[in-house]
């Protein structure tokens, strides 16, 4: 088991009033993302928690142009990765986003 | 005096020699190594027939057990090598000498077996390559042929999966080879006849069914999001751009993704009757949807599919059917279709370089062409002009005048940035040097060279190669939509804008798709379950896809 957490300072405070919202599955190439409205809104916190170690430059570079196309201010996600692809997640990324981005 | 007639009366040596095994041209399953011992001879070139679909089991079995005292030194000329007992045959010294265009499940054997030196290998083909070969330098001394049924005068039934059969007897029982045919059973009366009894030496009576594998069934549960915006990608940056009417898929998830958004986003986005109605295919059940909804004018098939026969029978319209209603299909008129009469070929690989060339090629498996080449390329003899073909011809070149300049074919490969088990589908250097080099061929088994490629879609965008003027550009444009595989990841940022601006890269945003409109729910069919009853029961899946 691998743990990386990034932090950013963002611009812009990610849109809704949800607390929380969850998506994805932990199985093999998927992942579940959790995402908490817990931080200043300027602040974005990412934690991964993955089965395959190694690809640290990997998961920076996808969570870092994630949040640089994104408004995920507030927000704090949390990954748990069964050896899911880039694309599956920035997908899920997304998608978490757009989840939480709803009004409660 | 010269003798003219050398072959003639060698063949009636043959024939004589095995009239003992037979009652007329039938001959029991038992009976059958004897059979082939009397028709063949040391050194002879066999065509064993069998491709990525039919294969003639009984007659490989049989061959294989032959007695390699009698029977060696074999030249193999065959599409397909799939079997076990297609390498048994090498294993035990019958054969020593391989031409061939395809191997699926034996690539990893047969890449131990050459490096080995238990086969010498002529040349690795496509099938309409090889297929041409017989008629030149390749033509077989004994073909060894597969049909359903046969009556006592060696007249065939093919059936749906007619295949290679016509023409490996042609370049066999013209220049007077010996044709012997497994049938699954001897009848009184044939459904139709597609093989006249003239051209068959033997009919071995098999009592049971030949092989056939359902390669092109792709089950929609496996489908990923991933797969279904790359799929949105191409239908509205690609289909809808040039306006392909006329066209061949591959084998794939990627495109049986195509296949089930027709009938829903390419619906919404009004594209019915303006796209993919007329293809080069075989009956791939993911098209069942996009059928039933009129979208399809007519499909050519190169084979049959498992389980697709009754849904064929009961679409004449549709499909090229025989005068007892069931399919005729002909991969060699097919890839010719494939070749000169569609617009576009799409599909899937395992490495593409930075070039664009690709191969599905590893290290330590040799997987053969079959066709994909003769789709995937520019037909450089093609002379009619159609919408597609002059739009791609202008955008790579714009200098030329109009009336002088070549169309170009679309050819397009389709794929995530990270294909199965996770590997990279970019590479800087393609698997297939290293296998060259490592069995000394004289050229790298290049699936499409990246010359003939115009396109490349993944789920980050799509290049267009014939918009790029410098090779630098090209490499940026592959790069700009590797995504986070090591190739994307050097990718030049400033250039790749740069390309993004002039719509040499275009990103789903470009296009007006999101990411997050990839949805499951849009696939016109999510299971095989859904095909059957899109089909309105005529589709029968074979069992290893049925789960309820």
């Amino acid at each position: 088991m691998e743990h990386m957490t990034y932090h950013y300072a963002v611009d812009k405070r990610a849109t809704g009033t949800r607390l929380l919202a969850i998506v994805g599955v932990v199985a093999s190439g998927n992942l579940e993302v959790l995402v908490e409205r817990v931080l200043a809104d300027k602040d974005c916190e990412v934690v991964v928690n993955t089965a395959v170690s190694g690809f640290g430059d990997v998961w920076e570079a996808v969570v870092g142009d994630f949040i640089e196309r994104t408004s995920a201010g507030g927000l704090r996600m949390s990954i748990n990765d069964g050896g899911a692809r880039p694309d599956m997640v920035s997908l899920r990324l997304a998608q978490a986003v757009a989840s939480i981005a709803e009004d409660a | 005096m010269s003798n003219w007639d050398a072959n003639r009366s060698n063949k009636a040596s043959r024939i004589e020699a095995a009239a003992a095994h037979a009652h007329g041209k039938v001959v029991a399953a038992a009976d059958t190594t004897r059979l082939l011992q009397a028709v063949i001879r040391p050194g002879d070139r066999v065509c064993l027939e069998g491709d990525n679909q039919k294969q003639a089991d009984l007659l490989a079995k049989a061959l294989a057990a032959a007695d390699n005292q009698v029977l060696h030194g074999l030249h193999m000329v065959q599409s397909g090598v799939v079997l076990p007992e297609h390498l048994d045959v090498f294993d035990r010294g019958i054969a020593s000498h391989l031409d061939f265009a395809y191997s699926g499940p034996q690539a990893q054997r047969i890449a131990q077996m050459l490096s080995a030196g238990k086969i010498t290998l002529g040349a690795i083909h496509t099938y309409l390559e090889l297929f041409a070969r017989y008629f030149i330098d390749l033509t077989p001394n004994v073909a060894l042929i597969v049909a359903v049924s046969a009556d006592r005068d060696g007249n065939l039934y093919t059936g749906a999966n007619t295949e290679d059969t016509p023409t490996v007897v042609e370049a066999t029982a013209f220049k007077n080879g010996v044709v012997v045919a497994q049938v699954d059973s001897i009848v009184d009366h044939l459904p139709r006849i597609d093989i006249p009894g003239d051209q068959v030496d033997f009919v071995v009576d098999a009592q049971r069914p030949f092989y056939v594998e359902p390669l092109f069934t792709r089950d929609p549960a496996a489908i990923t999001e991933s797969q279904i915006l790359t799929a949105m990608l191409a239908i509205k940056g690609i289909y809808a751009r040039y306006g392909i009417t006329r066209l061949n898929h591959g084998i794939g998830f990627s495109t049986a993704a195509i296949e089930l958004l027709l009938p829903t986003f390419g619906e919404r986005l009004g594209l019915k009757h303006r796209i993919a109605t007329h293809w080069a295919l075989n009956p791939h059940p993911t098209l069942i949807p996009a059928i039933e909804s009129g979208w399809v004018k007519q499909i050519h098939s190169f084979g049959s599919e498992v389980g697709m026969d009754d849904y064929i029978r009961a679409r004449p319209d549709i499909f090229f059917t025989g005068s007892d209603g069931s399919l005729r299909s002909n991969r060699a008129f097919c890839q010719t279709a494939g070749l000169y009469a569609c617009d576009m070929f799409i599909g899937s690989t395992l490495q593409i370089d930075l070039n664009g060339n690709s191969s599905t090629v590893t290290a330590n498996r040799v997987a053969g062409f079959g066709g994909a080449p003769n789709m995937g390329s520019d037909a450089r003899g093609r002379r009619h002009p159609s919408g597609p073909w002059l739009q791609a011809g202008s955008e790579a070149d714009t200098d030329s005048s109009p009336m002088l300049r070549r169309g170009r074919k679309l050819v397009v490969q389709i794929g995530e940035t990270f294909g199965d088990k996770n590997l990279p589908l970019f590479v800087e250097k393609l698997d297939a040097l290293q296998l060259a080099e490592k069995l000394k061929l004289p050229l790298a088994p290049v699936m499409i060279y990246g010359d003939d490629v115009t396109h490349i879609v993944t789920e980050e965008g799509i290049a267009n190669l014939l918009l790029c003027r410098t090779q630098d550009e090209r490499e940026q444009a592959i790069r700009g939509v590797a995504g986070y595989t090591d190739v994307g990841r050097r990718k030049d940022r400033k250039m790749v804008a740069e390309l993004r601006s002039r719509g040499i890269i275009q990103r789903p945003e470009d296009l007006g798709i999101a990411a997050l409109d990839a949805d499951r729910r849009m696939l016109a069919a999510r299971s095989i379950r859904d095909l059957a009853r899109w089909s309105g029961g005529l589709y029968q899946p074979p069992s290893r896809f049925r789960n309820w």
